[in-house]
């Protein structure tokens, strides 16, 4: 029982943070929704639920982020592998490169996709423009670099050794992945698989650009029917249908997680030289990192393209405030807030990831403590899975009175883009905390380490190196965040994708060519930000 | 291997030195631009008749007028002007809407006739009176005492005539010229449901042909139409002269965009101009408002010359005071048209729901 008190203690203020920037808000939406005169009126917001427009949206959800996260997972996983666990020249720049796509602003993404894909483009015999196919290739291309992130940290930080006994007990490459690596891989898969998937359920822009308005998701419905037909009841029944879709997706994914015996994983093994019989997870890396480079590519030529010819106009343009004063800060000036703005995100989204892996991690006592920990676990994902429209109003008319007056805050949106984040950090350290077994904290206690040291000399030399990885993800999400940003931002200091979005909502080709330009700065900063931060290092941690 | 090592602690270290200055340095926490102190509601006048404090102005992600404008406004009425710009028309309409009983600013700018009804039955706007009187063709009929007309733009059928006179193809003038076999598969829009243009698009549709609408656009789609998410899909997808791999010479846009295509001298695309809908974007002070005064002066020096006249370059709408002047790009190749499509904003509000699931279900079949 003490225990459990304890637990609930050390969990007090990652749930009190989240309750009041998450819980609060989207239930006072939702409740919108409920109370008609200010009475409870359920039924019409039941009677939405059986609308024959819902179930198919619905279902249109599910499959396409369903297939999307399946082939984000079997894209994903041979990448993981090679650019973690081998040592390829130039990994850690290849690895910087596929977390682009995460923060390329979604409606520069659409435009560039269909260039490709569109009638006229290079692409276009396959007649994808349009399709639910275009909108799952849209999906996987944002989503690849979460699978090969979550995954290939855990993937390092698997002790090598079972896998070697195995092979020299006689088991084939084949036969050590599969019933070796694998099965310890499998809270990192599923968990890395469960963000995919609500990433995907909750797509916005993605869909409407490359689905040409005809494919509709819950995530769409409800930014159509609660800013252009302002039905709240509609809005609030579909957001009800996607809190229930999302939790019953955590309870599963909860349950495939577990493993029966975490106590096999311990240190960060050094990547192993590149052999004959690596070829074809090579060759599946570079495949991919080529599809994921030709949008990109595409922008970069775009943004080149100076009318009659090549040149850096575009880019010289950037410390300008555009043509006819478009903008009314420069994007040299939205760059700097926007990195401001992803430091306070990631460290945020740090204190608070870091603080719930602990405490979903720690090894259970009891059944009772061990459903509690699973519990807030789930709850800590449940904002992904959320629609952004139904939070960023909610944020409006809750928010509004003191002592929770938040919504002029400045701090609001680095708040909103670090609930987005807080998810991919928790799903990148409890995999990686949950291996480390737990009798070398208790003999490390028994030798006299205080709690306090046993986390710096156990738990610590582990998880550097992911939570550096949690750290950059977490500035890149920051960094590309645009459904809260835009929704919150102010005009006065607006981040980078707030400001293309604006210039690209223009006509006017130099306009055009300046946001592609902008698109691509942002994409070089994530990089050179990420590989950065991949490069910290404690003194004495980490056997390089 | 020892010196690889303190290679390698050595750049480590300095890396894990510069990043620390970078994020001391680079935070919203304890900046200078990190707190306002806009939720004062300081709103008295001071001696000399001018008033003081902050005036909060909502607004959509397309607001924007030159700093120099606003220093002026600031230095004339003593007010400090902080403009919140989020979202698009429709967001902004919901937010005054859902906040009426405690507004997140003073006064609004960007609520349309196509999405006026909404924030004005839920009684966000109060009445204002303003000083100039802008001309009686742009108010509405119900609330004109509220919101006061700023700007409007007319979204019309584009063409690429350059594109057209390559071709020896006569380029199209009406609405139903687009259902017209010699168009197929030339014509592209952004969605009624998904972009505001898109709407003002339908809007004229429902205009021409009424309750006859759902056979047109069935028309249109079968003449091989093209529906996409937003204009600028539509425009730097899509259109010929928007983008190098456009295929479509055809497409939903302004009245204004015509100005920005000139080369040589003259544009090489024009607009339909019997095929307009016109837009009017209006600004009202919030019921509830903290510093109510400092609202309506704003509204009023929105009226101002100075303000009508920089708002086509800074927005690219047309001012709706006849005195402003207009850049001479706009005057020579972006001509208005002298009888857009209207359709009554309490029709809209009372159709909007119905329309857009027929219309969808119209362009999924």
């Amino acid at each position: 029982m003490r225990r459990i008190a304890a637990l609930v203690a050390l969990a007090a203020a990652p749930v009190l943070v989240l309750g009041v920037l998450f819980v609060l808000p989207v239930a006072g939406m939702v409740a919108e929704g409920f109370v008609e005169d200010g009475h409870l009126a359920p039924g019409a917001v039941l009677d939405v639920l059986a609308r024959p427009r819902v179930h198919r949206v619905a279902w249109f959800t599910v499959w396409t982020s369903g297939v999307a996260t399946a082939l984000a997972v079997a894209l994903g996983l041979p990448a993981a592998y090679a650019l973690h666990k081998l040592a390829l020249p130039g990994r850690a720049a290849v690895r910087a490169a596929l977390i682009v796509p995460f923060v390329l602003p979604t409606v520069v993404v659409g435009v560039a996709f269909r260039q490709l894909l569109g009638e006229g483009g290079p692409l276009g015999f396959l007649g994808l423009d349009g399709t639910p196919a275009a909108i799952v290739c849209g999906l996987v291309f944002f989503n690849v670099a979460v699978v090969v992130r979550t995954v290939g940290v855990a993937w390092e930080s698997l002790d090598p050794r079972p896998g070697q006994a195995a092979a020299a007990l006689g088991a084939s490459p084949w036969q050590v992945l599969r019933t070796v690596t694998l099965p310890a891989l499998r809270p990192a898969v599923v968990g890395a698989a469960s963000i995919v998937f609500l990433f995907c359920a909750t797509a916005f822009g993605i869909v409407l650009t490359l689905g040409g308005v005809r494919h509709a998701t819950i995530e769409t419905e409800i930014y159509l029917l609660t800013t252009t037909v302002f039905d709240l009841q509609a809005a609030a029944a579909l957001s009800v249908l996607q809190i229930v879709v999302v939790v019953a997706l955590l309870a599963l994914s909860a349950r495939l997680r577990a493993t029966p015996d975490p106590t096999a994983q311990r240190t960060v093994a050094p990547p192993r030289a590149v052999r004959r019989s690596d070829a074809p997870v090579v060759v599946a890396t570079l495949l991919l990192l080529a599809a994921m480079l030709l949008p990109v590519a595409t922008l970069v030529l775009g943004s080149l393209d100076v009318g009659d010819g090549w040149g850096l106009d575009n880019y010289r343009a950037l410390a300008t405030a555009g043509e006819d004063q478009a903008l009314l800060v420069p994007v040299t000036a939205a760059l700097v807030t926007s990195l401001r703005t992803a430091v306070d995100a990631m460290w945020m989204a740090l204190l608070v990831g870091v603080t719930v892996s602990l405490i979903v991690t720690r090894r259970s006592h009891s059944v009772a403590e061990r459903r509690v920990r699973s519990t807030l676990d789930g709850f800590f994902m449940l904002p992904l899975g959320v629609s952004a429209v139904t939070l960023g109003f909610g944020f409006l008319i809750t928010l509004d009175e003191p002592p929770l007056d938040l919504r002029d805050s400045p701090l609001l949106v680095p708040m909103a883009q670090a609930l987005v984040a807080l998810p991919l950090v928790v799903r990148s350290l409890a995999p990686v905390l949950g291996g480390i077994d737990d009798r070398q904290r208790q003999a490390a206690a028994s030798l006299g380490a205080s709690p306090w040291r046993t986390l710096l000399t156990v738990d610590l030399p582990v998880v550097w190196k992911p939570v550096l990885a949690a750290a950059g993800f977490a500035f890149a999400v920051s960094l590309g965040e645009f459904g809260a940003t835009s929704f919150l931002a102010r005009d006065t200091d607006p981040t980078l994708p707030v400001v293309i979005f604006r210039l690209i909502g223009h006509p006017g080709e130099h306009n055009y060519g300046m946001a592609l330009a902008a698109s691509v700065v942002l994409a070089a900063v994530t990089a050179v930000v990420v590989l950065g931060v991949e490069r910290l290092r404690v003194p004495g941690v980490g056997a390089f | 291997m020892l010196h690889v090592r303190v290679r390698a602690a050595l750049t480590t270290s300095s890396l894990a030195a510069v990043t620390a200055l970078a994020l001391a340095g680079c935070s919203l926490v304890g900046g200078d631009d990190g707190g306002t102190t806009a939720s004062e509601p300081s709103t008295s006048s001071s001696a000399d008749g001018k008033g003081s404090g902050t005036v909060v102005l909502a607004t959509h992600e397309s607001f924007h007028l030159p700093k120099k404008l606003v220093k002026a406004f600031e230095a004339e009425t003593g007010y400090d002007l902080e403009v919140r710009a989020a979202g698009d028309a429709g967001t902004l309409a919901t937010k005054l809407s859902l906040t009426a009983d405690n507004p997140i600013a003073d006064a609004a700018f960007g609520v349309d006739n196509t999405f006026a009804s909404r924030p004005l039955g839920e009684g966000a706007f109060a009445e204002v009176a303003t000083t100039a009187t802008p001309p009686a063709e742009y108010v509405l009929p119900e609330g004109g005492d509220r919101l006061v007309p700023i700007d409007s733009a007319n979204v019309c059928v584009n063409v690429d005539t350059a594109w057209f006179e390559k071709e020896g193809v006569e380029p199209p003038q009406t609405l139903e010229d687009l259902t017209d076999d010699r168009y197929r598969d030339l014509f592209v829009t952004p969605g009624a449901s998904t972009s505001s243009p898109g709407m003002a698009f339908f809007l004229a549709t429902v205009a021409e042909f009424g309750d006859a609408w759902p056979d047109y656009w069935t028309d249109l789609l079968d003449n091989g139409a093209e529906v996409v998410d937003g204009w600028e899909d539509a425009y730097y997808g899509d259109f010929t002269a928007g983008s190098d791999n456009g295929t479509r010479p055809i497409v939903v846009s302004y009245d204004s965009s015509p100005a920005f295509t000139v080369s040589g001298g003259r544009t090489t695309t024009a607009a339909l101009l019997d095929t307009c809908f016109r837009q009017v974007e209006y600004a009202g002070v919030l019921e509830g408002a903290d510093n109510p005064a400092g609202a309506e002066a704003l509204v009023d020096w929105m009226l101002t010359d100075e303000v009508q006249s920089a708002l086509p370059e800074s927005m690219y709408v047309f001012p709706v005071m006849p005195e402003a002047t207009v850049p001479e790009a706009w005057a020579e190749f972006a001509p208005q048209p002298a009888d857009p499509y209207e359709v009554d904003p309490d029709e809209i509000a009372a159709n909007r729901e119905q329309w857009l699931t027929e219309w969808t279900d119209v362009i999924s079949r």
